[in-house]
């Protein structure tokens, strides 16, 4: 086990962080440039351009959350039929891969034959050609992401509803709270460590983003500037332009960035999330 | 397709991660960038080195081949070093899986103590593939190359020059055109052999044009005649165009602007590949074709033609031409269009018409059998080894003279265009690094084609992107 991390893991790692100081060519054979890499990172318009769609991306997709949660309060009434149906439902997105997935909504949001054009038709609106424009492309990217991890939150949701003990509802209706009210003062209190949980991975795995864009977006899309994510420029750099210590560096600013936001947030939980 | 299955893969990767020099660095990097981003991108397969698998061969089985060798009088240097050797060869193209099996059974008859393993990578992973594992010292005995790549491949000393071969044994390569000859011409040596090539023409729906009145196009065509054509031919109100005015798929210049330029009188770079030419005047001339044609309504726009590639739309007769390769020929045919011709491209200012591009055949530096590997692949590019290939159908032989059996496959075209444009056709324009300009061409021109940037400043900002990019080459 620790001999496997160790080779496959831990060792890859500082040998990144090596290379990140180094300039490397196309079939390896590496020079020591120092800071080089790192330096150039901050002058590169298209590093600062990738962050902000990324987290823009990730942002979006956050919405996934509160829409989770609504769901699986749903799934969790009592006396609900059929709700492992539900449940297969929701989770099959996930168990889907994710490049059938893009290619199917590619044909979706199809700006002359789409469906959602269609739809947008219906009651007289001229849908846009979603995946080629600026403004559009990175929202419609966003909702297959969205629409991708809502089964696996509803999942941890649905453990955590199903974690809250049931006397503290009764005492709540007896005391004459309403459903809304219970949800609010129990429930979610509650559940704020499923909802803690829940952000935390979602960032780092919006963070990460790269299949959906590769496949949604072409090289010569024009909304490419637009919705290229970090991962996507990652592998731009290292593996079309062959320029891997760049990649390497971009990795681990990456790396940098997800650690610092996920630290922040094991900070902010101390304000907000209850444990039992 | 590895040899050993994942058993030994796993293997050699452990063992590879082990040892501490430039080999490992690469896997272990590769793995540690897959491992800090969390990437589930990277394909397994990357990682997964095919190395060569050179084999040394029994005693028994080495003199058996040498006498059998000896007795059908091959004059294979190994034969007279007695020793077996087994070969292998990578490609991508999955037309060549069947044919590539007779081709070899064909060659092995003359040559028993050579044996030829084909393996096939899928498109999509064969160049990632083929650099990890060569990076690692493996990778096939015999590399299928492409112009893109092979200056990449040649300059780093990862395949084996031909030259001395060349000379020794007397090839002639003055058969191969001289444009393809041009692309894998690397510092006045070679490389690779040249194999198929394809030059670009212009496919027409005789239907749509008979319905608009329109005579067909021929080889006296100019530039005014296509645009003319493709006014008459547009009818909007039924969603019918004359032309798209773009590749198909939407980042493949070669069946795109690249003919434009050269018929302009342009060009992509400087002979010394030191020089982007999207800034020379001419070269815009070519590029301005293709925004022209949108300008004048006759193409769907280019947001359309993203979500709805244009070849489906000259399928259903929603385009009434197209700038189409030779590999277009088996797609229309595979789609059942009888109504639909190819003739040659359109003139415009200069003598060349199209761009040619062909692969070619490579030898490993790294295998232990170069000379049986020259033996196969001067077999592949030889006058009967490229009719053989050429009688398969699946690609246009390079070898002057030997494609009568490819123009007999598909007798319903007018395939000959293709062979007729060979004359005058330049190279498909290549540096040592020509990913790299590739892609800035397809980010920074898609924002012309797209109509929110003026094809002027599209073309100077490009070439001082790539000029750039050609300075970093060095």
């Amino acid at each position: 086990m620790v001999l496997g991390l160790g080779v496959f893991y831990l060792w890859p790692v500082v040998r990144t962080a090596y290379f990140s100081f180094t300039k490397w060519g196309a079939f390896g054979g590496s020079t020591w440039i120092g800071f080089g890499n790192y330096r150039n990172l901050f002058h590169d318009h298209e590093v600062l351009q990738s962050l902000r769609n990324t987290a823009v991306y990730t942002l979006i997709v956050l919405l996934a959350v509160p829409i989770a949660m609504i769901v699986a309060a749903m799934l969790n009434q009592r006396g609900l039929r059929g709700v492992s149906a539900y449940r297969v439902f929701y989770f099959l997105p996930v168990v889907t891969i994710p490049a059938a997935v893009a290619i199917v909504w590619r044909l979706l949001y199809n700006g002359d034959y789409g469906p959602i054009n269609y739809v947008l038709s219906l009651v007289g609106i001229k849908g846009p050609y979603w995946l080629s424009s600026p403004t559009f492309a990175l929202i419609a990217i966003s909702i297959v992401g969205i629409w991708m991890v809502l089964g696996q939150q509803i999942i941890i949701f649905l453990a955590g509803l199903q974690a809250i003990p049931q006397d503290l509802h009764e005492a709540a209706s007896i005391d004459g709270a309403g459903p809304v009210r219970r949800f609010v003062s129990v429930t979610m209190p509650l559940l704020t460590p499923s909802i803690f949980f829940v952000t935390v991975l979602s960032v780092i795995g919006t963070f990460q983003m790269f299949d959906l864009m590769y496949v949604m977006i072409d090289p010569n899309n024009p909304a490419i500037a637009q919705t290229r994510t970090i991962v996507y420029l990652f592998y731009e750099r290292g593996f079309i332009e062959n320029d891997r210590g760049y990649a390497a560096a971009i990795a681990f600013l990456l790396f940098g960035i997800i650690m610092l936001l996920t630290l922040v947030q094991f900070r902010l939980q101390k304000r907000w999330v209850h444990y039992v | 397709l590895c040899d050993g299955g994942p058993l030994s893969d796993a293997e050699a990767k452990a063992s590879s991660e082990r040892d501490a020099d430039g080999v490992v660095s690469r896997r272990a990097l590769l793995k540690g960038l897959a491992g800090v981003a969390g990437l589930a991108v990277v394909p397994g397969g990357l990682l997964a080195a095919c190395g060569s698998k050179s084999k040394a061969p029994s005693s028994g089985a080495s003199s058996a081949a040498s006498s059998t060798a000896a007795a059908s009088g091959s004059a294979s240097s190994s034969a007279s070093t007695g020793q077996a050797a087994h070969l292998t060869c990578g490609y991508w193209d999955p037309n060549m899986n069947g044919p590539s099996q007779q081709i070899v059974a064909e060659f092995q008859k003359s040559h028993p103590n050579i044996s030829v393993e084909m393996q096939q990578t899928p498109p999509a992973e064969y160049w990632t593939k083929l650099q990890t594992a060569v990076s690692a010292g493996g990778g096939p005995d015999i590399i299928s190359m492409n112009g893109p790549n092979y200056q990449l491949y040649a300059s780093n000393g990862v395949l084996a020059p031909l030259d001395d071969y060349i000379k020794r044994d007397h090839v002639d390569l003055s058969p191969f055109s001289q444009g393809l000859r041009d692309v894998y011409k690397y510092k006045n040596a070679y490389y690779a052999m040249p194999f198929n090539f394809a030059t670009i023409g212009l496919w027409y729906n005789k239907q749509l044009f008979d319905a608009a009145g329109v005579k067909y196009p021929d080889e006296n065509w100019t530039w005014d005649d296509l645009k003319q054509a493709a006014k008459k031919l547009t009818n909007k109100s039924k969603g019918v165009y004359g032309i798209p005015a773009t590749s198909d798929p939407l980042y493949m210049p070669q069946e795109e602007y690249y003919n434009t330029i050269y018929q302009a009188g342009g060009y992509v770079i400087s002979p010394d590949g030191t020089k982007s030419g999207f800034d020379d005047p001419k070269t815009i001339e070519g590029l301005k074709f293709w925004t022209d044609l949108q300008a004048m309504g006759v193409s769907p726009t280019y947001q359309q033609m993203l979500d709805t590639n244009p070849s489906a739309m000259f399928i259903s007769g929603k385009v009434a031409m197209f700038y189409g390769g030779p590999w277009r020929a088996t797609q229309w045919a595979k789609a059942n269009l009888s109504h639909v011709d190819v003739t040659q491209l359109p003139k415009g200012t200069a003598q060349s018409r199209t761009c040619i591009h062909g692969t070619a055949f490579a030898i490993n530096a790294h295998s232990k059998h170069k000379d049986e590997a020259w033996e196969v692949i001067k077999s592949f590019s030889s006058k009967a080894g490229e009719e053989a290939w050429g009688a398969t159908g699946i690609l246009i032989p390079a070898y002057n003279g030997t494609q009568d059996a490819w123009l007999k496959s598909l007798p319903q075209y007018n395939l000959k265009a293709y062979i007729d444009e060979l004359p005058a056709a330049l190279p498909y324009p290549v540096s040592r690094n020509t990913a790299v300009w590739q892609k800035d061409a397809e980010t920074i021109l898609s924002q012309a084609w797209a109509g929110k940037v003026d094809i002027t400043t599209a073309a100077k900002q490009l070439a001082a992107k790539m000029n750039d990019d050609l300075a970093k080459e060095k």
